[in-house]
């Protein structure tokens, strides 16, 4: 076993069990740190496929940003008593579950029954992988999705700021 | 077996996904919520680094680029709401908000 499907395995085994931990967490504080976890073992998940610079921006904007605004809003509502914290058991786990295995069993049947054949990765895999071979993708053939991403950032942080005031009138 | 075939991607990243869809409909808190959205994200993004490695091309990792920033906009917008709706209705509890429940 090389070093690649070692790690590949273990950084594998890691995301499912920090994902199933996220959602099982009773405490949201506790569920957002296991979320830092799952973040990063698809970092790592991602290095293992080669891809350096998917794997440094999922540090950066996952596990750095996204991951401080979760915990800086649990922190802001202080939902600290823990009876309220409680689950109540509902008739929506019955089905969570039957629809879970029904992914499951279908997920399963697709991949098993069509092979796609591609057994190791490309010979260029560690080529596009670089930041300047993207770079030159992104800000040539991939230029007006670009300028429609800042579009839709800027859009986020008006709407952002006009849901979290405290009064819509000035 | 010096590599995994890609299979074994598109498993791990259907799991996930799995994982995150149960995340959704069991849990009753709005944060948790969104992070189990988050991980079907994630998820996804998975499946799409795998197949650009393995195909050799790089637009599956600029895909992954897009989802990303919409991942950010849409935790943004949604925290935004769970503090709304926490100082109208004093809750993040989903089942607990049923102003347009008919």
């Amino acid at each position: 076993m090389s070093v690649d499907v070692f790690f590949a395995l273990l950084f594998g085994a890691s995301a499912v069990g920090t994902a199933l931990a996220v959602i099982s967490r009773r405490n949201p504080v506790a569920s957002a740190l296991w979320m830092i976890g799952y973040f990063l073992m698809l970092a790592g998940l991602y290095l293992t496929l080669q891809a350096p610079l998917v794997a440094a921006l999922q540090v950066l904007i996952y596990a750095g940003a996204i991951m401080v605004l979760v915990v800086f809003v649990i922190m802001l509502l202080n939902l600290g008593n823990p009876e309220q914290l409680r689950e109540r058991f509902n008739p929506r786990m019955g089905l969570a579950a039957a629809l879970g295995a029904l992914f499951v069993l279908q997920f399963l049947v697709f991949v098993l029954s069509r092979p796609t054949g591609y057994t190791q990765p490309s010979s260029q895999a560690s080529e596009i992988g670089t930041p300047g071979f993207l770079g030159r993708v992104l800000f040539t053939d991939y230029l007006l999705p670009f300028e429609a991403v800042s579009l839709l950032l800027l859009a986020a942080v008006v709407g952002a700021v006009v849901l979290a005031k405290r009064k819509l009138e000035p | 077996m010096s590599h995994l075939p890609l299979e074994a991607y598109i498993l791990l990243s259907a799991t996930l996904f799995t994982i995150g869809v149960v995340g959704v409909l069991t849990r009753r808190n709005a944060i948790i919520i969104l992070m189990s959205i988050e991980i079907m994200l994630n998820a996804v993004n998975l499946s799409l680094v795998a197949f650009s490695a393995y195909l050799g091309n790089a637009e599956g990792q600029l895909l992954v680029f897009f989802v990303m920033a919409v991942a950010a906009a849409e935790a943004a917008v949604g925290l935004a709401i769970v503090i709304a709706l926490f100082r109208a209705q004093q809750t993040v509890y989903v089942d607990e908000v049923n102003l347009m429940r008919w």
